[in-house]
């Protein structure tokens, strides 16, 4: 060393957050995306920063309308276990269950790029029949725009589901409190790892394959348990670690779960030692996680293990008063750590 | 999972713990140098279940954190040219210039890429042969061999269109810089297994002799950490100050010889500028005189570039221990995890924003970190 250096005045790099343009990660389900809402669009369409649920209930002379709407872009627009016509039909449904509510109907907009061959998009439009047929919903209107080749990813789809929800039943972040027992309904992180093996041209042992489903019947049995169902989330983009903050947020609770608990299996364990990822932000596309009283907690596992979506359902931690709006896992070696939103995208780490 | 659970076994950590807790009669500052480690040692909640006279100090060893400002401006600026493939490992898309980050690039007019593996950007050239595909080639002697194997294919291949942005950090004159710091606490280091599985063991003896601190050489699965942590402490303990390997299922004596070769050849060692630290002598890697022409500093007009570094924050005398998260002025006030100032707020992972959310419920003195 020719001179001693002073570390006094070291200064760590902050990561930029105030962009001036979108940036992918303002798509990621992260911090970004609920900065976009809450000081873009939320101000400008004179809404109110509540719980931001998946779907809306309108009253309507004594109906309760569930409605949600999704936009779906994908690549590659076919993955392992499924397509984008599936995940735009089971997406939907999925948020429409998430309020209790029982699907009845969904429309479809298609926005496709100039050069789209006809045969995948025929593939793509059968998939989505197909997935409406079994979930038992109508696909009553849609519309189609052509883009420039080079202005849109083979086809963009957006579905609008309605459903229908039954009196009585109140089902919705806030709603989650204190002692609930949190239960996942199988093994998590299957379609963010599928999309990103066919991506990034990455295998991981055995094939991984999407877990897209329509989890309304899952709901269903859930439901007619009686068991009291406080909250319904799918741990989508963001995965578990962005659901369950969004919960914790909304209904002002601590979460506490225990990181053995959570069902990995080991092709996204594997995926996620490889890239430095946690499982937890992984995306899902056919899994729900229930908050529900702990004294029905047992009674609600059996029903959902009994139902073929939920053979894995696995009681995963807590609800708490303790550090509200904080989720908290118990880790394999019995620390605790922090379980966080990620601002954007989830990127591979370097070391 | 295999390999993997073994490490991470319950019953053993807590064995550990007790050997630690047992042997440890005052306090100790250990400094892991490696932020893979610090990654671990957060991620698996280790630093709570130590004993609370044993302080862990993160070490400069995140290859993200302290690449300089002036080499991200450049790759900013490479990046926004339309004949260019930039390519990097997708963590450096979030580390800010002096205005902008790659993501920004990417949104305006960059083709800016994540890779996994350099060789993926040599892939990349030979199928783009109009276009210039740049690697940005970072990171501690851990990247280094795949780094090199890449310009030393893009060689044999005689690729006119690849080129690399050389910033490369080396670990043991970072270990010199701390040690000879007028403020330095650090009394033990666990060294970086993944750095040692490729350069060997045999550089850190004259530290350990010319400064008399015990360095471990230490892996990363929780059991890995802990172990490096016991034999640390019980050197100190006992005052002794050597050398030893406690990674040894990964780390030879001698590191991975072929690799060095290659290293040998592509690199040769130059001044290095970490960021928010400054310049440290013969601490980094740059591409050898025989691989200049895959400079891409040289090929790329980035010579006139101005930086402008933020000073807001006090992270870095966090990431030494000299000052708790929750003494910084800012902290809790202008610097939240939503709002962050520093990279140790930013993710889950850094001590600020560990010290920030476990703040609110468990009593300070019970969280070891810093």
């Amino acid at each position: 060393m020719t001179e001693p250096i002073d570390f006094s005045g070291w200064v760590c790099p902050a990561p930029l957050r105030d962009y001036p343009a979108i940036v992918m990660g303002h798509g990621a389900g992260g911090k970004l995306s609920a900065e976009l809402i809450e000081h873009l669009f939320l101000p400008a369409f004179g809404g109110q920063r509540g719980p931001l649920t998946d779907a809306a209930l309108l009253e309507i002379s004594g109906a309760r309308l569930a409605i949600s709407t999704d936009s779906f872009v994908v690549r590659p627009l076919f993955f392992p276990g499924g397509n984008i016509g599936e995940l735009a039909v089971n997406g939907t449904i999925n948020d429409i269950a998430m309020m209790g509510a029982q699907p009845v109907a969904l429309t479809a907009s298609f926005i496709l790029e100039e050069g789209m061959p006809l045969d995948q998009l025929g593939l793509i439009a059968e998939s989505m029949g197909r997935a409406a047929r079994q979930a038992g919903v109508t696909l009553i209107a849609g519309d189609t725009k052509v883009v420039d080749r080079g202005h849109g990813d083979g086809v963009f789809i957006t579905t609008t589901g309605f459903g229908m929800a039954p009196a009585g039943v109140s089902i919705g972040p806030e709603q989650a409190r204190p002692g609930d027992a949190i239960i996942v309904s199988g093994p998590i992180g299957l379609h963010g790892v599928a999309i990103l093996s066919v991506r990034e041209g990455i295998e991981f042992g055995a094939p991984v394959v999407s877990d897209t489903a329509a989890l309304h019947g899952l709901v269903s049995a859930m439901l007619s348990s009686g068991a009291r169902i406080h909250t319904l989330r799918d741990p989508t983009r963001g995965g578990v670690a962005a659901a369950l903050n969004e919960i914790a947020a909304d209904a002002k609770i601590g979460i506490e779960i225990s990181e053995r608990a959570v069902p990995v299996p080991p092709a996204v364990q594997a995926a996620c030692e490889l890239l430095g990822m946690d499982p937890l932000h992984i995306a899902n596309e056919g899994k729900l996680i229930a908050f529900v009283d702990r004294a029905d907690a047992d009674r609600l596992l059996a029903v959902m293990r009994d139902h073929p979506l939920g053979r894995e359902a696995a009681l995963i931690g807590y609800a708490t008063a303790d550090h509200p709006g904080v989720v908290v896992a118990r880790t394999g070696i019995g620390g605790m750590r922090v379980v966080d939103t990620l601002v954007g995208e989830q990127l591979p780490r370097i070391c | 999972m295999k390999y993997l659970d073994e490490f991470r076994d319950p019953e053993l950590a807590q064995r550990l713990l007790d050997q630690i807790r047992r042997v440890t009669t005052r306090h100790w500052a250990i400094m892991e140098v490696c932020g893979g480690q610090t990654h671990s040692i957060i991620r698996n909640g280790i630093d709570q279940l130590l004993p609370p006279d044993i302080e862990l100090i993160h070490g400069p060893g995140c290859p993200v954190c302290v690449t300089p400002l002036e080499i991200i401006d450049k790759a900013l600026a490479i990046a926004a040219r339309p004949d260019v493939i930039f390519c990097s490992f997708g963590d450096m898309l979030r580390v800010p210039g002096s205005r902008k980050d790659l993501f920004r690039v990417k949104s305006e007019v960059g083709d800016v890429r994540v890779v996994y593996s350099p060789l993926d950007a040599v892939k990349l050239a030979q199928q783009n042969p109009d276009r210039q595909v740049v690697f940005f080639g970072i990171g501690f002697e851990t990247t280094a061999p795949a780094n090199a194997m890449a310009v030393y294919q893009a060689a044999r291949l005689g690729l006119k269109n690849f080129s690399m942005l050389v910033s490369h950090v080396l670990v043991p004159p970072a270990i010199s810089a701390i040690m000879e710091s007028p403020t330095n606490r650090v009394q033990g280091f666990l060294a970086a297994g993944h750095v040692c599985s490729v350069m060997g063991t045999e550089e850190y003896q004259p530290l350990v002799e010319k400064y008399r601190v015990p360095i471990v050489v230490t892996g990363f699965e929780p059991l890995d950490v802990l172990e490096g942590i016991r034999r640390v402490i019980l050197q100190l303990e006992q005052g002794r100050a050597e050398l030893d390997n406690a990674y040894e299922r990964a780390v030879r004596p001698e590191g991975n010889v072929a690799a060095k070769q290659m290293l040998a050849d592509v690199f040769t060692v130059t001044d290095r500028a970490w960021r928010g630290i400054g310049v440290i002598p013969r601490s980094g890697w740059r591409l050898s005189d025989r691989y200049a022409e895959f400079d891409a500093e040289r090929r790329f007009d980035v010579s006139n570039i101005q930086t402008a570094e933020s000073t807001l924050c006090r992270s870095g005398e966090v990431l030494q221990g000299r000052l708790k998260p929750n003494q910084c002025p800012a902290f809790g006030k202008e610097c939240t995890p939503r709002t962050p100032l520093g990279a140790t707020m930013v993710s889950s992972e850094g001590a600020c924003a560990a010290y920030y959310q476990y703040g609110r419920f468990i009593p300070t003195g019970a969280i070891g970190v810093a």
